[in-house]
């Protein structure tokens, strides 16, 4: 009777149940796949032919290199940086250790548009080192290393934040144990802990591509939106939408929505097969 | 390989004696490798950038960061982002919490399908949920045009509009924080609470919430912050109309592109200082209702 009775009272009524998962559910509807949806069904307003028009337009594949180019280089820089990072994080106990993991963190918690300005600041006509860099004849701003630039900032801790209390929860020991044996360290490094960290790796440098290849508020600021030159995909979006072109827009757009839904998809594999390998920690 | 095994071997003698000031002693090695590439990369693509910002809004001086931050404009703009901000976060905080608790405690059909999806802002780019919110909520969109005809109710171009992109952008923020404090809330404490006469509605509020609001304050901060800075969902949506729908990145945009550098270095600075002060007032907030909570 008394396990009845607290059963029962631990469980919600079945009304209540039915209520709280139709809101919750209609909430998500209304605000998450209605969006998605309303993305492929304005693509493909004009029929396939024009959808597929959009696509291979001179401007729409110059953008989609761009953002291939701009990709190849931020995401590995911030792979070999995260993995830096969450080595000397977690493997070490040093001074002002918290304060570096806050710093790191940081670009998170800035706005796309100030993550541009910072580099228009600095690098831009105007800007701090400007006449130098016009002196010598380099050009970041309005160029592609302005692009990277911004790219690499709103993605600099994808790959540390995911690695650092991984590595932190797996411990050094296997690693002092190889060590002993004598291993050197870069063997330590590829041998034993690559491989225990590869899951995580994987998941982090997968966030970072995803918002790598997405990002539009950073980039928009550094690109001046040099058709066919400083376009990205997004910011090609961006142009046709003002344009009032809305099928080549949303075309362009339901690509970008169909490498979400490839992120979407590979992370909820990876944490389904190998949950316990990765962060325990992951949303704080 | 190379400067590896040199550090391998040099590395104890050479810097041994610096480092134990810094560091515990390990047999690990390559704490100066990595420690010292992790601060030059965090330096260069992060922190001299920052310092750039307020080098050159530090540069108005006094007088003209006042002049620069406080008109009639940038102070509406502050308005819009900051108050439809708030409004995104709450929104997030009540459906944000239905969504985790029915995710953690019933199990239905696709539940693991409606777990994934809740991930989509963090994956979508903001440009497309842009152009498509914008599409959807126009006067002659999918959910626009009904609601327009029947209600003769405008959601595109006006502050809702904005409220709802933030909605959309904050989402996830909010049931990732819950979700995991309630798949962990261990079901003694309300047996216990049931066991001494508690009926579900005190479980609940007694119980079950206690618990869970520190995380529940963490998502909607996490979400407001978010929101405040979001600029590629909200453009297309917003109308951008001067003092009514523009918001403060939008603005830092518009300085930008008039060339009034100092001006837009100004509103960024204004705008990571105000974010910074509530985001520590939540976290003192935060950090009283768990001690509260603990007794």
């Amino acid at each position: 009777m008394p396990a009845d009775r607290s059963a029962a009272a631990l469980r919600d009524p079945a009304w209540m149940r039915g209520l709280l998962i139709a809101t919750a559910l209609a909430f998500l509807a209304l605000f998450l796949l209605l969006p998605l949806v309303a993305v492929f069904a304005e693509a493909l307003r004009r029929g396939v032919a024009a959808y597929w028009a959009a696509l291979v337009e001179e401007d729409a594949v110059a953008a989609i290199k761009l953002t291939l180019i701009v990709a190849v280089f931020s995401v590995p820089a911030n792979l070999v940086f995260g993995v830096a990072a969450s080595w000397c994080v977690a493997k070490f106990d040093f001074r002002g250790k918290n304060l570096l993991i806050t710093l790191i963190d940081l670009p998170f918690s800035v706005s796309p548009v100030i993550s541009g300005l910072i580099y228009v600041l600095l690098f831009g006509l105007n800007g701090l080192m400007g006449p130098f860099l016009k002196a010598q004849g380099i050009q970041i701003i309005f160029a592609v290393p302005g692009l990277v630039l911004a790219t690499i900032f709103v993605t600099f801790p994808f790959v540390a934040r995911e690695l650092i209390p991984l590595m932190q929860e797996q411990g050094s020991e296997e690693e002092e144990a190889a060590l002993v044996l004598g291993a050197s360290g870069w063997q330590t490094f590829w041998r034993v802990t690559l491989p225990n960290i590869k899951w995580g790796l994987l998941y982090g440098v997968l966030l970072c591509n995803a918002r790598a290849m997405g990002e539009f508020g950073a980039v928009s600021v550094v690109s001046g939106h040099i058709r066919g030159y400083t376009n990205t995909m997004p910011l090609h979006v961006e142009i046709l939408y003002n344009e009032y072109n809305f099928v080549a827009a949303f075309a362009v757009a339901s690509v970008l929505a169909m490498l979400a839904l490839v992120t979407l998809v590979a992370k909820t594999v990876l944490e389904w097969r190998f949950g316990a390998e990765l962060a325990a920690t992951r949303h704080k | 390989m190379v400067a590896a095994s040199s550090s391998d071997t040099a590395f104890p003698r050479a810097g041994g004696a610096v480092t134990s000031i810094l560091k515990k002693p390990s047999v690990i090695p390559g704490f100066g490798l990595t420690l010292g590439f992790t601060l030059t990369y965090l330096g260069l693509i992060v922190l001299l950038p920052l310092a750039a910002l307020v080098v050159k809004a530090g540069g108005l001086g006094w007088f003209g960061f006042w002049n620069a931050v406080f008109t009639p404009r940038v102070w509406a703009a502050f308005q819009v982002s900051f108050g439809l901000s708030l409004v995104g976060a709450a929104i997030n905080a009540v459906f944000g919490f239905v969504v985790a608790w029915v995710l953690v405690r019933y199990s239905f059909p696709g539940k693991r399908l409606v777990d994934a999806l809740v991930d989509l802002p963090f994956a979508l780019p903001t440009a497309v949920a842009g152009i498509a919110l914008s599409a959807l909520y126009a006067p002659n969109g999918w959910v626009g045009k009904p609601l327009n005809e029947l209600f003769g109710f405008k959601v595109a171009f006006t502050p809702i509009g904005i409220a709802i992109a933030l909605t959309f952008v904050g989402l996830p923020f909010v049931v990732r924080t819950v979700q995991p404090i309630l798949q962990d809330l261990p079901p003694e404490e309300e047996e216990a609470a049931v066991s001494l006469g508690a009926t579900r509605g005190q479980t609940f509020w007694r119980v079950v919430f206690p618990a869970v609001l520190p995380a529940l304050v963490t998502g909607f901060a996490l979400s407001f912050a978010r929101g405040v800075g979001e600029y590629g969902s909200v453009i297309f949506i917003a109308g951008n109309m001067p003092g009514l729908t523009e918001i403060l990145p939008l603005l830092i945009v518009i300085k930008l592109e008039q060339y009034d550098y100092a001006g837009a270095a100004a509103v960024g600075t204004a705008m990571l200082l105000v974010s910074f002060v509530m985001l520590l007032i939540l976290n003192i907030l935060q950090h009283w209702m768990r001690s509260r909570h603990a007794r």
